[in-house]
């Protein structure tokens, strides 16, 4: 019998594994084009001051419209204080006790703060939510926010913005292995289709990205390209690679080669 | 009675939330704080306003 293979999150299952920003596009509509075309399950968004009603209102009509999972972040805050407040706020507007948690700790590279990050992670499951906590790719802060009761974490393949892919491959493929239960997403980083097809490869469950897609010259043919990489990536997983050698070994059989490379 | 909302200083009569936030022309979906704590929908009416408090109204936006 053939099983779905779908993205686990918290229990609920995504068909797609690509998860997709809604900001940095040059337009709504080109906004709304890119995220149909890259088949995501789920959608990021965040809060802010209202302003300009209308357009606020456009936006969240636009995002409804499309009938996608909503993923709230807690972008920019930098105290606990802030991150809880901003996701109390975000499951009352969003109807959804999913936040994606999101600590800075440093503004030179965006980076998590590790240690703010448990101290309101705890207390956001505590208050009942389901925490995605974008981090950093450090094994025992992973190991730490899973026994928090995280069965999602996100951790960054290079500082967000940055386009820079897998920057320690090294460290993602030990959390992989060391949380082989835990749904792992790269959050954060990827500048190209390649990059996300590598963190599929290495058995990532699906990555989030946001800069890469709007970023592009054409938006709408980069949500393509990452969608089929990240196909791409989780069949090559699941089919499970070929072990690396370090001598060349040939393909083609050497029986009955012609007799002008024979002794 | 001076408040700020959204950052910016207000000078209103009235102490009650919701007239504040009606008066200040609130379009839901939003989510409100006072002095960073969260009110929840349900405490809004009855809730009050004291001088120097801070309010931030919150809507959805585009986020990564």
């Amino acid at each position: 019998m053939h099983v779905k293979d779908t993205l686990n999150i918290y229990g609920e299952a995504i068909d797609s594994r690509l998860l997709i920003g809604t900001a940095l596009y040059p337009s709504p509509d080109i906004m709304t084009q890119s995220i149909e075309a890259s088949g995501a399950g789920i959608v990021t968004v965040s809060l802010r001051r209202q302003q300009s009603v209308a357009a606020g209102d456009d936006f969240w009509q636009l995002i409804k419209n499309t009938g996608l999972k909503i993923l709230p972040n807690t972008a920019g805050c930098h105290s606990v204080k802030e991150a809880i407040t901003l996701a109390q706020m975000c499951r009352e507007v969003f109807a959804t006790d999913w936040i994606k948690l999101e600590l800075i700790g440093d503004d030179y590279n965006l980076q998590p703060d590790p240690f703010a990050l448990l101290e309101a992670t705890e207390i956001l499951i505590n208050d009942g939510f389901k925490v995605l906590p974008y981090c950093t790719d450090d094994l025992v802060l992973c190991q730490r926010l899973n026994e928090l009761g995280c069965e999602v974490l996100m951790p960054w393949g290079a500082p967000i913005g940055t386009g820079k892919g897998l920057l320690n491959s090294y460290n993602l493929k030990t959390i992989r292995e060391r949380l082989p239960n835990t749904t792992l997403i790269v959050d954060a980083g990827l500048g190209l289709p390649s990059h996300a097809c590598q963190a599929l490869e290495l058995g990532y469950d699906a990555v989030l990205l946001n800069s890469a897609i709007a970023g592009a010259g054409c938006p709408i043919t980069m949500s393509r390209a990452f969608k089929a990489a990240v196909e791409a990536g989780r069949f090559a997983y699941n089919a499970k690679a070929m072990p690396e050698k370090d001598l060349a070994a040939p393909s083609t059989p050497t029986m009955g080669m012609p007799f002008w490379h024979q002794q | 009675m001076n408040i700020t909302l959204n950052g910016e200083l207000l000078d209103l009569t009235s102490h009650a939330l919701l007239e504040i936030l009606k008066e200040y022309g609130a379009v839901a979906p939003y989510a409100v704080a006072v002095n960073g704590i969260f009110i929840p929908k349900s405490q809004h009416n009855g809730f009050v306003i004291n001088e120097g408090d801070s309010i931030e109204l919150l809507s959805p936006i585009q986020g990564g």
